[in-house]
């Protein structure tokens, strides 16, 4: 029973910060883009435009759901249903930090620790296809079908790459739940080098990492490789057709998509919740980091460029003030069970925003490939760098790994 | 709880597998066999299977149905229309099935004639350990003839597959 009561609070907490994370994604990704083209971005609705994504949920759900009459019903319906549905599922095997002890009820920071956790995110990954093709296909359309078309034969593609640049760290690691990778990527060489996948001896997994986020730009269609949705060729691509929620339900799935492969790329490359420096200092890391995120902050109220930043960046100033007090308290260790949460979340939270960073960095900076483009540079490659990389990988293990 | 959600899936298989023969529609016959993939599946997950049920999910769900769903596409195949049933079909047909059934049933029943209760979660040879130790000691031989196999396989689909070469 108390498993069952630990669960459905893990699972509230998760959903709730996850679907938050999601509709905030499209903020952050629309402010760094903007500020990559020397333009503001969202600045009206609250803010620096902070109440954006809920004017554009409202938006959403108060237009019209168009249903076309000549569309497949029941699989146009089912599409956006698809996607959303299993883009959300993946998180749910996400170790977000270590075990812990709150009023003497031990749990994991994770919803659930499946033995072959990498195996169920590949599966759900193998599955979620089908929304995006199950989309094109059934809206009936020939710029839908050729995105629908595109976006399946993109994906089985760049499985294969993203599959064997998963498998290396798995061979480092010996294992497929995500906490154990995680777990054996604690610790220091010489005490300061941590011993995540890309350090990691006997063979550092930096070009499998590489490898790996190449193609996960590709599997969730995001720019340089989303030709699924080229505007300037097929409107909009498989999502052509769709309105209102189930518009949004597409955009909430690659969103999701996003936020659950950066989390496997930080598990599986980049230690999990395990910390850039050992524990004394790298507990230090996050408040100072928010105090001088703060000085910026106040910094940047003080020049007084528009009316409305003399107020908006001294408060921004006093949140990442009152987030320095919190991490400070948890660096200090007062109640134990809440530093291991703040420290092992800012850790997490630091490194999938990174990676996050990187997606909206790179749709900033690169130009869409052109199709025939993308599918040679899979095969022809990605697909045999990858492979190089597995062999090497498993040469240095079988030869310098005690068994 | 292990029993309800067998009864579930067994279920959701079996109407799935019916719908596949049953629908007119080549993409809603290939939806119907990802039903069927995914709740043999869970049925392999429930007999703690976990390391198969992933690989069927993976491997049949994902990279094999998405191709026969990506053929389709491709082809815009449409709707079949049912054709009129031969005579030997129209008489013969539900006796000749119910014999099948009966016999398959029979033979089932005779080759495994030990039938104990099936405990649910009870068996835990089913890890990527476990089958990775059995697939490189015991079933070894087995498993090198089938790589050379289907490398054979890829082999010939790919010298079928290219154009001809002046």
């Amino acid at each position: 029973m108390n498993f069952f009561v630990v669960t459905l609070i893990k699972i509230v907490i998760v959903f709730a910060v996850f679907m938050t994370t999601l509709a905030y994604l499209q903020w952050i990704e629309r402010k760094v883009l903007a500020h990559i083209q020397s333009r503001t971005g969202p600045l009206r609705v609250g803010p620096h435009g902070l109440m954006q994504p809920l004017a554009d949920v409202f938006k959403l759900l108060s237009k019209e759901d168009l249903l076309p009459p000549y569309v497949n019903r029941f699989f146009y319906l089912l599409a956006p249903f698809i996607a959303v549905s299993l883009a959300l599922t993946t998180i749910s095997v996400i170790p977000f930090g270590p075990e812990v002890d709150i009023f003497g009820v031990r749990t994991y920071m994770q919803i659930a620790d499946l033995r072959v956790g990498i195996l169920f995110v590949l599966a759900i990954a193998a599955v979620g296809v089908y929304g995006v093709a199950l989309a094109g296909w059934s809206s009936n359309n020939k710029y839908s079908l050729m995105g629908g078309l595109r976006a399946s034969a993109q994906m089985i593609s760049y499985e294969l790459p993203l599959t064997l640049a998963i498998v290396s760290p798995l061979l480092l690691a010996n294992e497929l739940s995500f906490r154990a990778i995680s777990n054996s990527q604690g610790g220091y060489y010489l005490g300061f080098i941590p011993r995540w996948s890309i350090f990691q001896m006997p063979f550092p997994q930096i070009f499998a990492f590489i490898i790996f986020m190449i193609a996960a730009f590709a599997e969730t269609n995001r720019i340089p490789f989303d030709l699924p949705e080229a505007e300037n060729e097929l409107v909009a691509g498989f999502h052509t057709e769709y309105s209102s929620m189930k518009f949004a339900s597409f955009f909430m799935a690659e969103y999701a998509n996003i936020v659950n492969i950066t989390c496997v790329a930080t598990l599986l490359f980049l230690g999990g919740w395990h910390p850039l420096f050992p524990a004394p200092y790298s507990n230090w890391v996050a408040p100072i980091l928010f105090l001088v995120a703060a000085g910026a902050c106040f910094a940047a109220g003080a020049r007084n460029v528009r009316r409305n930043d003399r107020r908006t960046f001294p408060f921004f100033g006093l949140a990442f003030l009152v987030l320095a007090l919190i991490w400070t308290v948890a660096a200090i260790a007062i109640i134990p069970w809440l530093s291991t949460i703040l420290l092992a979340v800012f850790w997490f939270v630091a490194k999938v925003g990174f990676l996050i960073f990187v997606f909206v960095w790179v749709r900033g900076t690169l130009p869409r490939f052109r199709y025939d483009q993308l599918m040679h540079f899979a095969w022809t490659f990605l697909f045999p760098v990858a492979l190089i990389n597995l062999l090497l990988t498993a040469l240095f293990v079988a030869l310098f790994t005690r068994s | 709880m292990d029993t309800i959600l067998f009864l579930i899936f067994a279920v959701v298989a079996v109407v799935c597998a019916f719908n596949l023969v049953l629908q007119t529609h080549p993409i809603s016959s290939a939806l119907s066999l990802i039903g069927v993939m995914a709740s043999l599946a869970v049925l392999y997950l429930l007999l703690g299977a976990e390391f198969v049920a992933m690989a069927q999910m993976i491997v049949y769900g994902g990279a094999v149905m998405v191709l026969f769903v990506f053929v389709i596409m491709l082809l815009n195949a449409g709707s079949e229309k049912a054709s009129t049933k031969a005579w030997f079909a129209q008489v013969a047909g539900l006796p000749l099935l119910l014999a099948f059934v009966g016999l398959l049933g029979f033979l089932i029943a005779r080759a495994l004639p030990d039938t104990r209760r099936v405990n649910f979660g009870s068996w835990v040879g089913g890890t990527a350990q476990e089958i990775g130790r059995a697939l490189f000691t015991t079933y070894l031989l087995p498993f090198e003839i089938i790589s050379v196999l289907i490398l054979i396989a890829i082999i010939g689909a790919v010298v079928l597959a290219q154009k001809e070469i002046e």
